[in-house]
């Protein structure tokens, strides 16, 4: 595939390795948050990890939106389809994410709630459209990268006027879930989850911009290097950030500047804040409540927020007690520090929403990365 | 959940809408978001929708670069 393939090469690399181990001073320890769970992912699928040196430590973010999403939220949604006989509708990966009761969108599916897992936000309101008589809702969640194709979606069941379609919205905002990283006392007071520079998001950015970004490089004297999801990018991204921290500098750089420009998409960024406002407040997973980071339904709009139409009210509901993905989420553990990690805790069966999607620090580590904590040992 | 990959436009059909095409595969997608692309462009699609354009250019840049990288160190 063109553009995916020569961002894979291994030959590179190894040449990006060693250009790393170069310049990276023996005498410090560097420590980089990815934020994005796509990172994440091409940090373990890829071995990245490997490819670095001891004294370079990458810290997983939060920016995997169904691992951030609480349980209060998923119950919702069930709620909507067991008790009020709604067609629900979200992306694939929200399906087995847990909830209360032991339940997950899968899990009430099999107890007879119509759950649909659908590809496009589109698709959900064309469901609408061919079942007149049904309620259908669309959860919809995702950071910047998927809110434009939920608010155009709204927008064209207003100009169609469809009535039995609405919108579960808990869309959440990536600059303000790392301002509040970066105001954490464990980063801040601690110092246990120290942050060297950020690899800033991939695809959130090609609809925010590089800009959003240039607030953290000169408020916090954190480096951000924007990249993109393929181990090339993401190796580059470390290089340049090494050459920030060792050159004392504290900029906003673009590696993935074949997709990402300052501005970022407009047209996106317009349909966004037509439909769409702040949230005063909205409670993430593992980080808490979180002001200003989420997003809700303009009232011009409200007749399809599915909050208003079916008047839900949001209950806050805590995580398993043993499951560390709060703490994972935070930077300040790692998964093989939980108790619940490859016992009770699979892909197959996850007890925490980090074991869920495929970009959750968890998911990433067991599927790619366990056998890496056991040692060789000749036979 | 980002998940997103460059894809062709081979058709556009209308306004809105368009054919991508990826690996052999075609797919019809939104194009709302991304009203300056044209046939032949190579757009990022997420979710159905194509979210930005892929600049050539610089992806031909960085490309140079590594091929460079690449390049020394197999000289050395």
């Amino acid at each position: 595939m063109k553009y995916v393939d020569e961002f894979r090469s291994g030959e590179v690399a190894q040449a990006l390795s060693r250009r790393i181990a170069a310049e990276a001073d023996p005498q410090r320890r560097y420590h980089f948050m990815e934020f994005c769970g796509g990172h994440t992912h091409a940090i373990s699928r890829y071995g990245i990890a490997e490819l670095l040196p001891a004294n370079l430590r990458m810290i997983h973010g939060p920016g995997c939106p169904v691992c951030v999403l609480p349980i209060g939220r998923i119950d919702q949604a069930i709620a909507l389809a067991l008790e009020r006989g709604v067609v629900l509708c979200t992306y694939g990966d929200v399906m087995r994410v847990p909830a209360s009761e032991s339940l997950s969108l899968m899990r009430a599916k099999a107890r007879g709630a119509d759950i649909r897992m659908v590809y496009s936000a589109a698709d959900a309101l064309k469901l609408a459209r061919e079942n007149p008589e049904r309620e259908v809702v669309f959860l919809a969640i995702g950071f910047e990268t998927t809110t434009p194709p939920t608010a155009l979606v709204i927008r064209q069941a207003q100009a169609e006027a469809t009535p039995n379609f609405s919108v579960l919205c808990n869309h959440v905002l990536t600059p303000s879930a790392i301002t509040h990283i970066l105001e954490s006392p464990e980063v801040r007071q601690y110092g246990t989850v120290p942050i060297d520079g950020f690899v800033g998001p991939a695809h959130v950015s090609i609809v925010i911009g590089a800009q959003p970004y240039e607030h953290f490089a000169q408020e916090y004297r954190k480096p951000v290097v924007i990249a993109g999801f393929e181990p090339l990018d993401v190796m580059q991204a470390i290089w340049m950030l090494v050459r920030q921290v060792n050159e004392g500098r504290a900029e906003v750089e673009n590696e993935f500047s074949r997709a990402v420009t300052r501005e970022g998409n407009l047209a996106a960024q317009a349909v966004v804040s037509q439909v769409f406002e702040l949230r005063s407040s909205f409670e993430w997973r593992g980080l808490g409540e979180v002001p200003y980071s989420a997003l809700k339904i303009r009232p011009a709009f409200e007749r399809f927020d599915a909050e208003k139409r079916f008047g839900l009210v949001y209950r806050s509901v805590p995580d398993h007690k043993q499951c560390e993905c709060g703490a994972i989420l935070r930077g300040v553990k790692r998964p093989t520090d939980c108790k619940l990690f490859g016992t009770v805790c699979t892909p197959e069966t996850p007890m925490g929403s980090c074991m869920v999607s495929s970009e959750g620090a968890c998911a990433a580590h067991y599927t790619y990365g366990r056998f890496r904590d056991i040692p060789v040992v000749a036979a | 959940m980002c998940l997103a990959l460059p894809a062709r436009i081979v058709e556009l059909q209308t306004a809105d809408q368009a054919v991508v095409e990826l690996g052999g595969v075609r797919k019809s997608i939104s194009v709302a978001l991304t009203p300056e692309a044209r046939v032949g462009d190579y757009v990022i699609v997420h979710v159905g929708h194509a979210i930005g354009l892929l600049d050539a250019e610089e992806a031909e840049k960085t490309l140079a670069l590594f091929a460079e990288m690449a390049a020394a160190e197999r000289a050395a």
